[in-house]
């Protein structure tokens, strides 16, 4: 019970960092000014190496789990089916306009932020290492995004429409990621305590107005139809399209070496 | 016509070691041209500190007088350690 | 000094082989091949991200996705340093990508070819920075100093480039029947592509000798373009495939490989835009050009509004150097 839980939370990190990974990917080589393109794809390898990680300590938890599953990073990443991916919904939305893109790292960003944060003190080895590394990366990414929310909010007329537009579209995706599913378990962290997961809502909530006020843009009202479940497989029609691109060789050539 | 404007990027590579001119970038800011440097410029673990100015900042001397401002110095040996002859017996100075 | 003098001067150096730094005298009619040739340069860097990129969302393995997005951000980054080292000559980068997306400047014909399988990634890798490396190596040495450093940059950072494209190859060449196939086909089609990399005949190309007189060239194209046959003809062996030209062989006479005629007609036609992809290049180009126009004016519109409030205040954004550093 307790590896099965542990697995399935790390999965779930590392599928979002993979999806969010596998979509900022599809920036390179289009980003609106050559230093931004070089950028956004600094954080697509951050964090699809992130998912590395992670994926490499799942499956030597389900080789462990089920002797001779023969689980690799590649397995996982590219032989299961939607259902079995937990990442959170807000990674696999298409990008969009280059606003919506950087609204989605900065939310994202900033849920890594709390959860590695807290996850360094875990007594679990393997997940306290990668939250060490992935701390740092998603510390700039936040940095990073935090000071573009600023500048297209706060810009022209037209970026901070567009921002706000975006805004809208992605806000009801943030309501799942502070929602404990059954695998989010208490052993897994270092003294969660009763608040645990609201104390992270809290912090993620309170640094998230301060630059969404700081870039003039208005919070959605809190009544629009929040999407959720995708930390336990439950998916937007997005994530297929983008498993059948991102796994075709896998799937059309199994079992070869790349 | 609204580019951004031109910065130049200096990096320390080394704890110790003098920041060196790496090259230049467009920003529209200070914030975002350090970062953008960050981006462009340590992806192979270049750097551990940065200083970017923005390059009309940048004062430089003119190759027309390089022969006032640099031949003068030619003939002032006298400030160089091998200029003086001391016997070998003296040891380290 | 009046120009007879500083021309002089300038030749004296390219003589010496001493560089040429921006703001030293040279004749217009260097600065202008430097502009077209670095500026050529930069927007072939940024063109190429793109049949490369088509790959990136497709890659096989987590490691190969990291290694392939990684090739294809050095190759922004190496445009950038490129754009940069003409902006010395007195040129902005935006008048440079207007010449590229108004179709007046041109790029490397090579990208102009469609990434059709996985194993493109691998021919691409292993021909065509194969052939951008042996053009490149003796552009360290140009005598334009910013052109050379960026390429000795350039250089050190592909250095893994064509290595991660062979063992693409490599490793389809040992593995299943179809991806043997599959990487060979891939050398079949890019193998006369990367051959016309480097450019026309000696004798049909009108600036070589101005460019090697003026040491920005070192090699002539046909000197070159020798010099990848013999490298690629020992190094296909290795893998176990075919370099698709019936007429390649070792002239013992010569101490080089013998190689059937490039077909100048395709050559030329994709130079002049009737490519498979020289449309799709484009229009990925402009897209991302005009979808980017509202950063970058919101960007500025930010400084510009930062650059006010902070005349009345100090500045919170970033630290300023104290004196004493």
């Amino acid at each position: 019970m307790e590896d099965k839980n542990i697995y399935e939370y790390t999965l779930m990190l590392a599928d979002s960092s993979l999806i969010m990974g596998q979509r900022l990917s599809e920036w390179t080589g289009h980003g609106p000014i050559l230093e931004l393109d070089i950028a956004i794809t600094n954080i697509a390898l951050d964090e699809i190496g992130q998912a590395r990680l992670l994926y490499q300590f799942a499956a030597e938890l389900k080789n462990k789990q089920e002797p001779g599953s023969k689980a690799t990073e590649d397995t996982i990443a590219f032989l299961r089916d939607a259902w079995d991916f937990k990442n959170l919904q807000i990674s696999e939305l298409p990008n969009g306009d280059w606003g919506q893109s950087v609204l989605k790292i900065f939310f994202l960003a900033h849920w890594q932020r709390q959860m590695y944060g807290k996850l360094i003190y875990s007594p679990i080895k393997n997940l306290s290492d990668v939250a060490e590394k992935a701390l740092k990366e998603v510390t700039y990414h936040v940095r990073w995004s935090s000071d573009w929310v600023r500048r297209l909010g706060d810009g022209t007329e037209e970026s901070r429409g567009r921002m706000q537009k975006a805004l809208e579209y992605l806000w009801p995706y943030t309501q799942e990621f502070f929602e404990p599913e059954g695998y989010e378990w208490d052993g897994i962290f270092e003294n969660a305590g009763e608040d645990f997961f609201e104390n992270m809502k809290a912090g993620w909530n309170k640094e998230v107005s301060l630059v969404l006020t700081e870039a003039s843009l208005t919070l959605p009202e809190s009544h629009t139809y929040m999407r959720k479940g995708g930390k336990k497989g439950l998916h937007t029609e997005h994530l297929g399209h983008l498993l059948a691109e991102m796994q075709f060789l896998q799937r059309a050539y199994p079992g070869c070496e790349w | 016509m609204n580019e951004q404007p031109l910065w130049e990027v200096f990096i320390r590579n080394k704890q110790g070691l003098d920041h060196k001119h790496v090259g230049s970038l467009h920003a529209a800011d200070a914030r975002t041209a350090l970062e953008s440097a960050r981006d462009v410029y340590t992806r192979r673990m270049e750097g551990i500190s940065i200083w970017v100015v923005e390059s009309r900042y940048i004062h430089a001397s003119s190759p027309e007088d390089s022969g006032s401002f640099f031949d003068p110095a030619n003939d002032k040996v006298y400030r160089h350690p091998t200029f003086y002859k001391l016997p070998d017996e003296v040891q380290y100075m | 000094m009046d120009t007879e003098a500083l021309q002089k001067e300038f030749d004296e150096k390219i003589e010496k082989d001493i560089k040429i730094e921006p703001k030293d005298w040279m004749p217009a009619e260097y600065r202008k091949t430097l502009i077209r040739q670095i500026s050529q340069h930069a927007h072939s860097e940024i063109v190429g991200m793109l049949p490369e990129a088509n790959w990136i969302t497709r890659a096989p393995t987590l490691n190969r996705k990291l290694i392939l997005i990684a090739k294809v951000q050095d190759e922004a980054g190496h445009g950038l340093y490129l754009y940069c080292a003409a902006e010395t000559l007195n040129i902005t980068r935006e008048e440079m990508q207007e010449q590229l997306l108004s179709g007046k400047a041109k790029y490397s014909s090579i990208f102009n070819y469609p990434t059709l399988t996985w194993a493109d990634m691998g021919a691409i890798g292993w021909l065509v920075d194969g052939a951008a490396i042996i053009n490149q190596i003796p552009l360290c040495r140009t005598s334009f100093a910013p052109y050379s450093r960026g390429m000795i940059r350039i250089c050190k950072e592909e250095s893994f480039h064509q290595r991660q494209g062979y063992q693409i190859l490599l490793t389809l060449a040992q593995g299943s029947k179809e991806q043997k196939a599959m990487a060979q086909d891939a050398i079949n089609r890019w193998w006369w592509p990367s051959v016309m990399m480097f450019g026309p005949r000696d004798a049909d190309s009108p600036h070589t000798k101005q460019s090697m007189a003026w040491k920005i060239k070192r090699f002539s194209n046909d000197e070159l373009r020798q010099k990848f046959i013999d490298m690629c003809a020992q190094q296909v062996e290795v893998l176990g495939l075919k370099i698709p030209d019936p007429d390649l062989k070792w002239n013992e006479e010569r101490k080089h490989y013998d190689f059937g005629e490039i077909d100048w007609d395709e050559f030329w036609s994709v130079v002049k835009g009737y490519g498979p992809c020289n449309e799709e290049r484009m229009s990925a180009r402009i897209a991302a050009h005009e979808n980017g126009k509202w950063v970058r004016d919101a960007a500025m519109a930010y400084a510009a509004k930062q650059d006010a409030k902070s005349k009345s205040s100090t500045d919170k954004t970033s630290t300023k150097i104290s004196k004493n550093e």
